[in-house]
C-alpha cells in the first residue's frame, strides 16, 4: 500500500503578474505518507496547494492522481476525487450546527438523511479520537474543535489526500498532540497528508518526508526525522540569512509599568472581555504573553496603547495613572506600540513611508506649530529604513508596496527610534520571512538592553522561549501567572493557554526580576 | 466575456484622465440629446460651451459663478478628504447669506469701511454655526452626517424663505419676498469695472490655496487624510477624531457661509429666496471632478460655472429650458463616477469557457 503513488506533480509553473509563484515544482506523495511542505511566506506553498485543490490552474505542468493524468477543475471536483483541504481560516458557518455545516458540502442524497449523517459524524469522529457532537452549534466550539469539524468533513467525503494549511498555528501544545495522534492514525490507514508549516520542530516530529520551497522553486527534499532543524532551515531561507538571534540573558531593572486589575468589555460581540489583568513590567525585560488567538490579546494591546480607555489606575506608567489617557499622550510619555495588523492600523496602506513615519512619531520634534517639518520627517524615515534594513523603492513608496517583513521592520523601527520606555508588540514576526524575523528579534533585544521594557504578545512559542525573560498566557481574557522562562515547561504553558490556572494575578512572580 | 478586474495598484493616470473622459462623454451625450430634441447639436453645443466665453464680460460672468462654487468646494474638500460626507454646503451657504443679510439690514444707515467686513463675518459665523450643528450631532450622537446635513439644508432654505416673507421683508417691496437693497458700504467692491465680477472671486481662489496649504503642509491636514484613508490607523496613532470633525465642518461651514455672504453682498445686493442656484450641491460635483485636490477644484469650478452660463445662453438664444444646466451637471457626475471605477478596476477580456490546456508531451495524443 505504501508504495503506490497517490499524487504526482510534474513541473508545475504558475505565474501571477509580477511574480512566478511556482517555478517547475515537482512533487510525489505516496499513499499513507505524511508529507511536509515547507517554506517561508511567499515561497509558493499556498499557490501549489491551490493548484492541487483546483482553485487555480497551472500555466504549465501536469498532475497525476492515482496514476491518471487529469486536470482538477474546481474545489468541488477535487473533493469528488478525494482531495480534502483544511484552510487556516475555517470555512464554517458559526450560526449552524456541526451537522448542518458538514451537510452543506455533501451531495444531496447524503445530506438529506440527517439521522444517518449524525450517526456517520459520530462514528468517524470517535474512530479518530475526536469527540464531536453533531448537534452542537459551531460558535460554541473551541478553535481546536472547529478544526476537527473541518477534518471530519473531509473524512466523511472519503478524502484520500488531506491538505492541512498551518493547522497548528491555532492550537495549544496539547491540542497539537491530539491532532498529531489522529493524523498518524489516518496515515496508517492509507490516507495521504500534506502538512504545510514553517514550524520545523513539528515537522520533524510528524512527517515522513518533506519538500522545501523557496521563491517558487523546490530547494530540497529530505526526511525531516533524520536531518537537523538547522539544515532544513537553511533550505528554506538560503545561505545568506542568519537563522536566529543570539539572546543574552536579560538584566531586569526596577518596575516601570503596572497593570492593576484591568477589566473591560468590548462592544464587539465577538471580542473577549479582559478580566482582572494584573502584572508588572520591569525595565530591561521582555515579558511574553502566549495564548491562542482571540483570547484577549488584541483587547490587552488596545487597553495599553490607549485606543481603549479604562479606569485611570488600571494602567500606571512611571508612577502616573494613564488608563484614561489618549494614545497620543501615552506616546509622549514613552509608550510605543506595534499592533498586529500592519496595514490598516500600524501603517496607512496608501500613504508613503515618509507619511507613515509621521503617523506615530509626530511628537518627536517633527512639527513646528501647526506645520509639518517635512525635512525632518524625511530624515527620520530615511534613518528608519537604513537602521532596520527596510528594503523598498525609497521612502516615497507606498506602505502597501512593501513585503510583510519589510513593512514590519519599518513599523518596529519607527517605534524603536522613538526611544520608548515601554514597547508593546503583538505578533511582530507573524507572516514575516526568517531574515526579517531575526532583525525584528534583534531590535526587541536591543531595546531591552537599552533599559526599555518590552511586552511581547505572540502565538509563536519558539519566539517567546527564545526572547522572553518571563512568560505568561492569556486565556479567555484572564492572565495566567507569570514565570521565568527557564522555569516553565512547554506543557505547563500549554495548560495555561488552555485556561488551567488559579485565579488571575495571584501567582505572579515578581521576584524573578528583583 | 468582459470582466472587471481589480488593478494591483490604483492607476494614477486614470485618476486624472477620468474627469476628461467624463467631460468628453458628457459632450457626446449632449450631442445626442440635442439631436433628439430636433435642434442643431453643433450650434447648441457651441452656445453651451463656447459662446458664453466669447467676450470679456462672459469671462467675468464665469468668475462670478465660479466664486461661490469654489468657496463651497474648498471647504468640502477638507471634509471629503477625511471621508466626512458633508452634503450641507447648500445649507451653510444659505445661512451665510441670511446672516450677512441680517447684518447688512441692521447696518443700513452705517457708512464706513468696517461695515462690509462685519457683514461678511456674520455670514461666516452663520455658515460655521450651521455646519457645527451637523458636527455636534455626529460627535455627540454618531448621527450620520449625510442625513443631518441634507435635512439641515431644507431647514436652512425654509428659514431663509421665512426671513424674506417676515422679519427681513422689504416693507416697500410691493409684497415681493425679498429684503431691502443693501447700502453701498455693505456691498463687495467690483474687481473689473463694467462687469459684475467682485472681489469674492479672490476670496475663493484664496480659499482653494489655503485648503491646499492645509492639506499638503499642516499636521491637521495630514490627520484629515489619515482619518479618511484609514480610520483605524488614525485611532491607533491617537488622532482626536472629534476634534478633526469639528475642524473640517466648521471650516467648510465658514467657507460656504462666506460664499453665501458674498453672493448677497455681491451681484444680488439683497436677500432673495433663490439666492443659491444650487451652488452648495454643485460644489460636490466640483470636488469630485477636481479629484479632491484644492488645485484641481479651481479648474473644476470653472467648468461647472460654465454649465450655468451655457444653460442661460441656451435659454436665451435657442429657447431651451434652463434645466439643461442641471442635465449637463448630472451627466458629468454620472460619467465621472463610472470612469472613476476604472481607477481601481480594469476591463479584461476573458474566454467564456477556457479550453483545457495540456502541455506535457507524454499525454493527450488526441490534442495537437
Amino acid at each position: 500500500m505504501l508504495s503506490t503513488v497517490r499524487l504526482k506533480l510534474d513541473n508545475i509553473t504558475k505565474e501571477y503578474p509580477g511574480c512566478r509563484a511556482n517555478d517547475g515544482v515537482s512533487l510525489e506523495i505516496k499513499a499513507g505518507e505524511i508529507h511536509a511542505l515547507l517554506g517561508e511566506n511567499g515561497a509558493g506553498k499556498s499557490t501549489l496547494m491551490k493548484v492541487i485543490y483546483g482553485v487555480v490552474q497551472p500555466d504549465s505542468g501536469t498532475l497525476q492522481w492515482n496514476g491518471k493524468h487529469l486536470r482538477v477543475e474546481s474545489p468541488a471536483h477535487a473533493r469528488q476525487l478525494g482531495i480534502g483541504m483544511v484552510f487556516q481560516h475555517f470555512s464554517l458557518f458559526e450560526t449552524l450546527t456541526v451537522a448542518e455545516n458538514i451537510a452543506l458540502g455533501l451531495p444531496a442524497n447524503m445530506s438529506r438523511d440527517r439521522k444517518q449523517l449524525d450517526e456517520t459524524i459520530r462514528d468517524v469522529s470517535q474512530r479518530y479520537g475526536m469527540d464531536i457532537d453533531p448537534r452542537r452549534y459551531v460558535n460554541t466550539l473551541s478553535t481546536g474543535e472547529q478544526q476537527r469539524v473541518e477534518i471530519v468533513r473531509c473524512l466523511i467525503q472519503e478524502s484520500t489526500l488531506l491538505i492541512l494549511d498551518e493547522p497548528t498555528s491555532v492550537l495549544t501544545p496539547q491540542e497539537v498532540d491530539t491532532l498529531f495522534t489522529m493524523l498518524r492514525q489516518l496515515a496508517a490507514e492509507g490516507c495521504s497528508i500534506v502538512f504545510i508549516s514553517h514550524k520545523l520542530r513539528e515537522v520533524r516530529e510528524l512527517c515522513h518526508t518533506a519538500t522545501v520551497l523557496r521563491q517558487g522553486k523546490v530547494t530540497g527534499r529530505c526526511e525531516p526525522a533524520v536531518v537537523s532543524i538547522d539544515d532544513i532551515a537553511r533550505l528554506m531561507v538560503g545561505n545568506d540569512t542568519p537563522l536566529q538571534t543570539r539572546v543574552d540573558a536579560a538584566v531586569p531593572l526596577g518596575p516601570l509599568m503596572h497593570i492593576r486589575d484591568l477589566s473591560y468589555r468590548t462592544k464587539d460581540p465577538f471580542g473577549t472581555a479582559l478580566k482582572h489583568i494584573d502584572f508588572t513590567l520591569h525595565a530591561g525585560e521582555i515579558l511574553g504573553i502566549a495564548g491562542v488567538a482571540g483570547n484577549g490579546q488584541d483587547e490587552l494591546l488596545r487597553a495599553l496603547s490607549g485606543e481603549v480607555r479604562t479606569s485611570a489606575q488600571s494602567v500606571v506608567l512611571d508612577g502616573v495613572d494613564i488608563g484614561e489617557r489618549m494614545p497620543g499622550q501615552r506616546r509622549k510619555m514613552g509608550l510605543a506600540v506595534v499592533p498586529e495588523e500592519r496595514l490598516g492600523r500600524g501603517a496607512v496602506p496608501e500613504l508613503s513611508l515618509m507619511h507613515n513615519t509621521l503617523l506615530t512619531a509626530y511628537h518627536r520634534d517633527l512639527l513646528k506649530g501647526p506645520w509639518v517639518r517635512f525635512g525632518q520627517v524625511r530624515a527620520l524615515a530615511q534613518r528608519i529604513c537604513e537602521r532596520f534594513g527596510v528594503r523598498s523603492a525609497g521612502i516615497d513608496s507606498q506602505a502597501n508596496s512593501l513585503s510583510g517583513g519589510n513593512l514590519q521592520k519599518f513599523i518596529l523601527g519607527r517605534e524603536a527610534l522613538q526611544e520608548p520606555k515601554v514597547l508593546v508588540a503583538s505578533h511582530p514576526t507573524w507572516g514575516v520571512d526568517v531574515g526579517s524575523a531575526v532583525a525584528i528579534h534583534e531590535a526587541l533585544v536591543s531595546l531591552r538592553d537599552q533599559g526599555a521594557a518590552v511586552l511581547l504578545i505572540s502565538e509563536d512559542l519558539d519566539e517567546l522561549y527564545q526572547l522572553c525573560t518571563r512568560i505568561g498566557a492569556l486565556c479567555d481574557g484572564r492572565l495566567s501567572p507569570l514565570a521565568p522562562t527557564g522555569q516553565i515547561s512547554i506543557e505547563q504553558l500549554g495548560q495555561w493557554m488552555a485556561g488551567e490556572f488559579e485565579s488571575p494575578g495571584l501567582g505572579e512572580d515578581d521576584h524573578a526580576a528583583a | 466575456m468582459l470582466q472587471l478586474e481589480r488593478r494591483p495598484v490604483a492607476s494614477p493616470a486614470m485618476q486624472w484622465a477620468s474627469p476628461v473622459i467624463a467631460l468628453a462623454l458628457t459632450v457626446i451625450t449632449g450631442f445626442v440629446i440635442f439631436s433628439a430634441m430636433g435642434r442643431d447639436p453643433l450650434s447648441s453645443l457651441t452656445y453651451f460651451f463656447i459662446t458664453p466665453l466669447s467676450s470679456a464680460y462672459g469671462w467675468a460672468e464665469l468668475g462670478l459663478k465660479m466664486a461661490p462654487l469654489l468657496l463651497c468646494a474648498a471647504g468640502l474638500t477638507l471634509c471629503f478628504r477625511a471621508k466626512l460626507w458633508n452634503i450641507g454646503a447648500e445649507g451653510h451657504f444659505l445661512m451665510g447669506a441670511l446672516g450677512a443679510s441680517i447684518a447688512a439690514v441692521q447696518l443700513q444707515e452705517q457708512t464706513g469701511l468696517w461695515v462690509l467686513p462685519v457683514v461678511l463675518l456674520v455670514g461666516i459665523v452663520f455658515g460655521a454655526f450651521w455646519a457645527g450643528l451637523a458636527a455636534g450631532l455626529k460627535n455627540r450622537f454618531h448621527a450620520n452626517e449625510i442625513l443631518t446635513t441634507i435635512m439641515l439644508n431644507y431647514i436652512a432654505l425654509n428659514v431663509v424663505v421665512y426671513a424674506v416673507h417676515g422679519p427681513l421683508k422689504d416693507p416697500f417691496g410691493f409684497g415681493f419676498p425679498q429684503s431691502i437693497m443693501f447700502s453701498n458700504s455693505a456691498l463687495l467692491p467690483n474687481l473689473i469695472p463694467g462687469t459684475r465680477l467682485h472681489i469674492g472671486w479672490l476670496f475663493s481662489l484664496l480659499a482653494a490655496v489655503a485648503a491646499w496649504v492645509v492639506l499638503a503642509r499642516s499636521f491637521i491636514g495630514f490627520q484629515l487624510n489619515v482619518l479618511g484613508q484609514d480610520s483605524r490607523a488614525a485611532e491607533f496613532a491617537g488622532f482626536k477624531q472629534r476634534w478633526l470633525v469639528w475642524f473640517a465642518f466648521l471650516v467648510a461651514g465658514a467657507m460656504a457661509g462666506l460664499a453665501g455672504a458674498s453672493e448677497v453682498t455681491g451681484p444680488i445686493g439683497q436677500l432673495v429666496p433663490q439666492v443659491s442656484a444650487n451652488y452648495g450641491y454643485t460644489a460636490i460635483i466640483v470636488v469630485f471632478l477636481g479629484r479632491m485636490h484644492p488645485l484641481g477644484i479651481i479648474a473644476a469650478s470653472a467648468l461647472l460655472a460654465l454649465t450655468f452660463l451655457g444653460g442661460e445662453m441656451l435659454q436665451i438664444s435657442m429657447n431651451m429650458p434652463k434645466s439643461i444646466t442641471q442635465l449637463f451637471q448630472g451627466l458629468l457626475l454620472f460619467y465621472l463616477l463610472i470612469s472613476d471605477a476604472f481607477i481601481h478596476f480594469r476591463v479584461r477580456l476573458k474566454p467564456a469557457a477556457p479550453e483545457p490546456r495540456q502541455t506535457s508531451a507524454t499525454l493527450a495524443p488526441q490534442e495537437s
